[in-house]
Formats: structure tokens, sequence, C-alpha cells
């Protein structure tokens, strides 16, 4: 039998039902006593303003006791909201089913940054933390007044405070401000999103005291999701709401100039929507609006095709392309003169596509505005900043619009649910009425924002003696941010370029994130312009680890092909080479646990069409270390490989929930495999041409591994860093050091598709 | 133009007007109100819109209503609910197996019909049956620890 626990708290229809502020309920008026003395001076009736440097906006008492906490990040599937409220749980000495993480409502949480660099923990619980552990803080003081025990006398069990030696003498949450709101004032750095912290004056507990964090508490919105007791972001409707859909140009950059609004007057409802180069159309039911964005006949102008011929062409026009902006991250020593007086240099050249979010299910966002207020649903992972784009979309201040967020379909970054939510804005403008956009598939693979593609050029030097003097390592690429990492901005949305808001691209991309030391070494990248200047299909955002899964593949590919040189084993040129103790630990850890032998790659001892290798590969990722070995099978006659094990020894610092992490590093080497084996943005002179599943393949569960072995090595005494996204980017490398240990032959371009290796191999 | 068509979903009949071309996870989600099965992709290739038609899993976004005719619609609401759950529902809570759930439907859904049909299923069976199932988050690992378990559940 399963228990769905908390099915009402967490329902999002009952935080819907509210309409207005979701905020825990004002219990009674305040008495004479609260008047009086701590109690009135730490606790009041009516909410303080929603600002971070409240502590009420981040920790409610209920009046019946529970906890209330406002997150303004949210979980995007890896059970963020379970590690959250463990943390708070923690610190306020509640056990973890008293607490509710309520998730990015701009009218119950701050903006804490949303789903974003893997900062859920690392920056989001953090705050969380501090906050909780200061309310209790807080609490045992209003009770040290209440029942005339000193604060150092008193402890907390389970939102109980009692005397220690005394344990009759207590007072509990609920009757200490249940139902009422800390009036306590936080110390605020003045940042918002992921870099916003407000500490008061506790200090959290010594991970030693710990009785929550660290236990595998399971997630309690599967349950829901498995007897369909949640609404998902494609679920909400709302009254007199339509359905819209946009329609997209067949060649990029190509605008409507003719648009027959009659060849849909059959379609009951059916409305145009066209503003610039936008076009959309709304019916009172979806399929009909679906009918109606495949019927209505329109004219399109004559646009140059933007693209080079296909995605091979594409790694030339890279090559070609002038240099945006060139940046050296890090450089010691003479490169130049190591590499003049080098016995032997090594150097290769690798290449990373285009790749989509795809998402489960194309993006979708519902607006509604009334009454001089504006209201967006959406799976966006920046609730608070969609919510400032819409309002620009709208011209309404962004006080009068209030984003919600709904979980939605998995996104990992940047996804299409942001250009959905403005789409959403600019058609219920137009036609005033509620309107839910949802995107078709094609729309949904083909024109969602591209992680960038990218080539890697890396070379080394060697000594007479053998050793690896100096290590350049260049990135040329599409920058990673034509479009930001939100939506606050109309020119970072479809909508806005497309109604005249120019392209503004950012020039970012990175280095590889590694400690290995040489006595002369320069890391840089180099970002070349888009493609198309303006609304483009190939346009691009962040997606899942933006640029490690491409940077990583590169250099850990090249550690290899340095490895293979000199004749080492692997593991032990970057043993050689590391200098962090941690990064140290997770190579030595996931080589042990694979039961690596020591040995050069390749190997040398097998015959006939099937073949088996192993690899390793390791990265940092903003203070988390990862190291992989991959284990693959090689069919040398189909180029087939199948990925059969992965060992995985990964440092994230502090745990909060180890089996929220397996899982969450299961999936990262999940889609991480998918990202090496298959996927790749296809496209023609005109457009995109990746257009659904079949077009743009994912790995399929007969391809799933065998195995995905986790060493998680546990450091309560650090602080806890990001686990949603660095398992994912040594995959690519490790996966392809196995085919070489496998086969002898080294394949330098993602996918790794059975044709590329069968090509790569004959 | 617009048909009467009814509809017996999960044992209840519904009458719904619409053209006959329309699939009919548009009249169970739009409708009938009911969110289970989810638009994933509308060409038949990732399963989140399965829902069994006589016990069979079809994808009902290419499944226009008009053929729907008097077969019986069995959608995930239907096929358990938390006092009286399908194997599946407590193997997937107890694996914990959904990232974002939006593909739960097409696995549960097509899994049900298979672990029905064949008992004590090998590893490579489980997985050729959920062939062509699109999960992007990457759960499959949990996937299929959940319908080996399902499967012992169901002897
Ligand atoms: S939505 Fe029906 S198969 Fe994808
Ligand atoms: S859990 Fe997100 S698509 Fe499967």
């Amino acid at each position: 039998m399963t228990k769905i626990e908390k099915s009402a708290a967490f329902s999002r229809r009952s935080i819907l039902k509210t309409g207005g502020a979701f905020v825990v309920s004002i219990g009674s008026p305040i008495g004479l006593d609260t008047l009086l003395g701590i109690n009135a001076a730490l606790a009041q009736g009516a909410k303080p303003p929603l600002v971070p440097g409240e502590l009420s906006s981040y920790i409610a008492i209920n009046a019946d006791g529970s906890v209330s906490a406002f997150f303004g990040k949210m979980d995007m599937g890896q059970g963020l909201h379970v590690a959250v409220g463990q943390m708070v749980a923690e610190e306020l000495d509640v056990p973890f089913g008293r607490v509710t993480v309520i998730m990015c409502d701009t009218a119950s949480s701050v903006n804490q940054g949303g789903a974003s660099g893997s900062t859920g923990i690392q920056t989001g619980g953090r705050q969380l933390r501090v906050a909780a552990a200061e309310a209790r803080r807080v609490l045992v003081e209003m009770a040290a007044e209440k029942i005339g025990v000193s604060a150092d006398q008193l402890t907390v069990t389970d939102g109980v405070v009692h005397s220690k030696s005394d344990p009759a003498k207590k007072a509990s949450y609920a009757d200490l401000i249940g139902g009422r709101y800390f009036n306590v004032p936080l110390e605020w750095n003045k940042q918002i999103g992921n870099q916003l912290y407000a500490p008061g004056k506790a200090k959290p507990k010594p991970p030693s005291e710990y009785k929550i964090v660290g236990q595998s508490i399971n997630r309690e919105d599967i349950a829901l999701k498995v007897f369909c007791r949640q609404d998902f972001v494609t679920d909400i409707s709302v009254p007199n709401m339509v359905h819209g859909r946009t329609i997209r140009p067949p060649v990029a950059g190509a605008v409507p100039v003719k648009v027959d609004e009659s060849s849909i007057a059959d379609i009951p409802g059916a409305k145009v929507v066209w503003e610039k180069a936008f076009l959309g159309v709304v019916a009172d039911k979806e399929w009909d609006a679906i009918k109606a964005a495949h019927k209505l006949k329109i004219e399109w102008s004559n646009a140059a095709p933007p693209f080079p011929e296909n995605a091979s062409a594409l790694y030339d026009h890279i090559r070609k392309a002038p240099v945006r902006m060139r940046k050296v991250e890090k450089e010691n020593g003479n490169l130049d003169e190591a590499f003049r007086t080098a016995t032997r240099v090594v150097e290769a050249e690798y290449e990373w596509p285009f790749q989509s979010h795809a998402s489960m299910g194309p993006g979708c966002a519902l607006v509604e505005v009334k009454d001089g207020q504006a209201t967006l649903w959406s799976g966006s992972q920046k609730t608070h900043y969609a919510r400032d784009g819409v309002a620009a979309m709208l011209g309404m201040p962004p006080e009068k619009v209030r984003g919600i967020w709904v979980s939605g379909p998995g996104a990992y970054g940047r996804s299409d649910a942001g250009d959905a939510a403005m789409d959403a804005a600019v058609l219920a403008k137009a036609v005033g009425r509620p309107v839910r956009v949802q995107y078709m598939r094609d729309e949904g693979t083909g024109w969602d924002p591209k992680g960038p593609a990218s080539i890697h050029r890396a070379r080394a030097a060697i000594d007479a003696a053998g050793n690896v003097v100096a290590y350049e390592f260049a990135s040329k690429a599409f920058s990673r941010l034509d479009v930001f990492s939100n939506e606050s901005k109309p020119h970072d949305s479809l909508a806005g370029q497309l109604m005249g808001v120019p392209l503004k691209s950012g020039d970012a991309f990175n280095v590889p994130s590694e400690t290995y030391e040489f006595a002369n070494k320069r890391t840089l990248w180099e970002t070349i312009p888009p493609l198309l200047d303006r609304a483009s299909p190939l346009r691009t955002a962040h997606l899942r680890d933006p640029v490690g899964p491409q940077i990583h593949f590169a250099s850990e590919s090249f550690m290899d092909e340095l490895a293979a040189a000199l004749r080492i084993d692997p593991v032990e040129l970057r043993l050689r080479h590391l200098k962090d103790p941690r990064d140290i630990a997770v190579v030595k850890a996931a080589a042990e646990k694979s039961g690596w032998v020591s040995r050069p790659s390749p190997r040398r001892d097998q015959t006939g069409d099937s073949v088996t290798g192993r690899g390793i590969a390791y990265a940092q990722r903003n203070g988390t270390r990862v190291a992989i070995v991959a284990e693959v099978d090689v069919d040398r006659r189909s180029g087939k490989i199948w990925a059969r094990k992965f060992t995985v020894a990964h440092d994230c610092g502090q745990i909060i929930n180890p089996g929220g992490l397996k899982l969450t590093i299961e999936g990262n080497i999940v889609q991480g495999t998918s990202r090496t084996m298959w996927e790749e943005v296809q496209f023609d002179r005109k457009n995109v041409t990746s257009i659904d599943w079949l077009t743009y393949p994912i790995l399929d569960i007969t391809e799933a591994p065998e195995t995905i072995d986790v060493v998680a090595i546990n450091r309560p005494e650090l602080a806890p860093t990001g686990a949603g996204e660095a398992s994912m980017r040594p995959v690519a490398a490790a996966i392809g050091n196995a085919i070489f240990d496998a086969t002898g032959v080294r394949i330098r371009r993602v996918p790794f598709s059975p044709d590329r290796v069968k090509q790569a191999l004959s | 133009m617009a048909q009467k068509y009814s509809l017996n979903v999960n044992g209840k009949v519904h009458s719904v007007d619409a053209d006959p071309d329309m699939p009919l996870l548009y009249a169970l989600r739009g409708d009938l109100g009911l969110n289970n099965p989810h638009f994933g992709c509308g060409v038949d290739q990732c399963g989140a819109c399965t829902v069994h038609l006589d016990g069979r899993p079809i994808r009902s976004c290419t499944t226009p209503i008009s053929t729907v005719r008097d077969a019986k619609v069995v959608t995930l609401a239907g096929l358990g609910s938390p006092s009286s759950p399908h194997p599946l529902q407590t193997a997937w809570v107890e694996e914990q197996v959904s990232q974002c759930g939006y593909c739960t439907n097409g696995w549960i859904m097509t899994a049900a019909a298979f672990l029905r049909d064949k008992k004590k299923p090998t590893e490579a069976e489980i997985k050729n049956a959920l062939a062509g199932l699109k999960c992007r988050c990457g759960t499959h690992m949990a996937i299929l620890r959940a319908v080996k378990r399902a499967a012992a559940m169901m002897g």
C-alpha cells in the first residue's frame, strides 16, 4: 500500500485556489500580552513586506506548528525541495514531515535565482538553512521570555522549546508564533538571484548534530504524479481561457508578408495574431488552435538561407569564422618557448554539435490579464525573471504581475519554456483573454534555444625524458549566450526578437575545470557570431551544464591521447599532474571501485568483431568533483557502442540526501550518454531539420547501461556544492576513451552514432 | 464538422462533441479534464499520451476519436488509486523513479499491459517491450528497477 502524505499541502491546485498571495493564515488578533515584551518585537499578525532582508520571507510557523519554507528556487526533478526541507527541519529541530517547501511563486518567495547552475542546495539551500537557524534562535528567545528560563538553559525537541533540566517547562513553536509572522530583519547582502544571502545572528548546527540531513528521505510528489493528483503546467486552465499556437517560418529569418485569415474562417473561434514577424493563432479548443496553425495560408518573405549546408559543414564554418571575443582564462610559464624546445608535440582537435533541450513535452505557459493584474503560470526555471519579462511584454509594472512556477516537462536550462511564457503574454495581450500556449513537437525540438556547437584544440609539449612540459587548450565556439539564461528581457525571447527587438548575443564560453599542473599552461576560449542575427532556431543558451560536456569531452579525451602517446596508464597520467587532493581522491575512488588494472590504452589483446574497453575522465564543477570510469562494448561491424557500465566517484561536499543524490547522478549519466551517443541538431541551409524524436534521436531504454555504480564521497564538514550537472560533463570523454581502449581508434566528434563509429573503425 | 461521440473512460460514459479526426488525447484532456495522458510529440514517437483501449496500450495523440467507438478507455488514473494501487504505481513510488514525471504515464501504461500478459519477464524482454518510449530526464535505470519490482509483485 502506498500512502500519500501531505497531498493537500503539496497540491498545486490548493495553492492556485487561494488566488491571492499564498501565505500562511493569519491567526488570532494580537492580545495585550504579545503587545508587550519581546514576543511583540519578534512576531506580528500582519506579514512584513516580501523582501530578502526579512526572516518572514523564508520561514513561517503555521497555527498548527507546521512550517512553511518559502523558496526562490525550484525542483526540476531531482528532489531539491526534499533536501531543502531536510535542511530547514534540521535547523529548526522539527520532524521533516512538518516542513512544506513552497517553491517559486513571486507572491510568496523572493528571487533566489530559480533553477540555475546546480545552486539549489549550494546557495539556495544555504540561505534557507541560515534562515531556519535564525528562526530557531528567535523562537528560543521568545520561549525564554514566556516560560522564564534563560535561553542557554533551553533546547528544542520536535518543535517544542523546553528547559534542559525540567522538560515540563516548555512552549511549542505553535504557541509561540503559530499563525503569525516573524518580524526579524536579516543581514541581506543586497544581491538577488543565486548570490542572495541573508543570514541572521544564529549559527547553523555543527554537522555532528545532524539527524535529518544525511538521510535518504523520499520525494512525496512521485506518488502524486503516478496517481495523477498533481497538475503539470500543461494541465493548468482558467475560465475563459483560449489555446494559442505560434507559427514559425519555413526559412529561418523569413517574416510573414501576407496572412489570409479567411483560410481559417471555418474553424470555430479561430483568430490570428500578427505583429511584425510574430505570428500566432488562438481558438477556444486546443485541437482547433492546432488545426488553425496548420491551415492558415501565409506568404513568407524571401529570406536568404542563413545556415551552412549541413551539420558537418558547421565545423568548417566555426574554424573560418571571425573571432568576436578571445579570453585567456589561465596562463603560467612560457608556453611558446616550451613548444619551441619540445622533443615532441601531441595535438588534437575535437568537435561538438548543437544540441537541443528536446524536453519531454514542448514549452507551455498560461498568461491571464485581469483587473489590472496579470498572472503567469510557467515551468520556466526562472519564475521571477519570467515574471519581469512577461510584465515588459504586457507593458505592466512587474509588481502587477504574479509568476507561479508549476512543474513542467523536464527543463535543463534556458529551454523553450521561457519562450512559451513570452508568447503567451503577447497572445493574451492581443486577444484580451487568458491564453495557454503549448508548442508542437517540431517547435520544441526545432526552435528551442540550443547548446552551442564548438571546436576545441589541445596540444602538449613533451621533453626528451618523456615529461609533459607544456599544455594548451583552446575552444572556438558559438557563445553560450545568444539569449541570456533567463527571459527577463524581451530581446532574450523569440517573441521579443520577432517583434523587432534586436538580438543581443553575449560572449561567454569557458575552459576546462581541472587542477592539472604543468610548468607551462594556457587555457582560453574564443566566441564567434551567431549564424543569424535575429530569431533563430540555432540561437544558443544554457543547456544542462552549459558548455561543460563539450569542453571536457575534448580536454579529457586529450589527457588520454597524451597518456597513450607516452604509453602510460591514463589514471597514472592524471595522478601525476593533478594537484587538488579531492580531485585525486575521486580519480582514485573511481578507478578502485571499477577494478581498474593499470596499463596503457589501447588494449591489444582482442580479436574479432566484439571488443570491450574502459576509459576514465574527471572534472570539477563549481566545487564538486567527479571521476567516471566507463566500460563499453563495441561491435566493429555495425559500429554500435553499448556503454555498459559506469563507475562514478562524486564529491559534492556535505551530502544532504544520499538517495536523491544517487538518482540525480544516474539521470546525469544517462542523459550524458544520450548526448554522447546520439544527439546532434540537424539542419539544412534554410532551417533546423531536427524536429521530432526520429530526427533528433536520444538514448533508448534498450541501450541503457547495465550498471551505474556510484561512490558518493561525503564530506559533512564542507559546505554542500551542486550535483545537478557535474557528473554530466565527463561522460562523453569517459566513453570516447573506452572506445579507444577497445579499438585503438580515437573518435573526436560527438555523437558516436553507429555510422560515425563504423566509418572511423574502417 | 463536429459530431457527437460517446466515450467509455475509466468505467464512466461521457459524451463529447468533436471533429471526427480529433485525436482522443484532446477529448480526454480538454473535454473530460483528465490530465493523465500528456502531449509529448503528437506523432506517435514518445508514449506520453498512452492509454489503454480495451486493455491494449495505444497512443491517444494519433488515435482519431471517431475510431474509438465503444472500446473501453482506461487512463493512468483508472489503473489504480492510492488505496488500491497498481503494482507499477507502488513500484514507481518505492523506486522513486520519476524526475519531472512527464513521461511516467507512458512507461506505466505500456508496462502494465506488458506485465499483465507476460509473467516473470527477463530484463531483455522488459527492455524490448518498452523500446521507443522516451524519458528525457534519463531515469531509465530506475524505470527498469521499478518494472522488475512490479513484475516480482505480480508473480
Ligand atoms: S504524445 Fe503521443 S506518442 Fe508522443
Ligand atoms: S522523468 Fe522527465 S521525462 Fe522522464
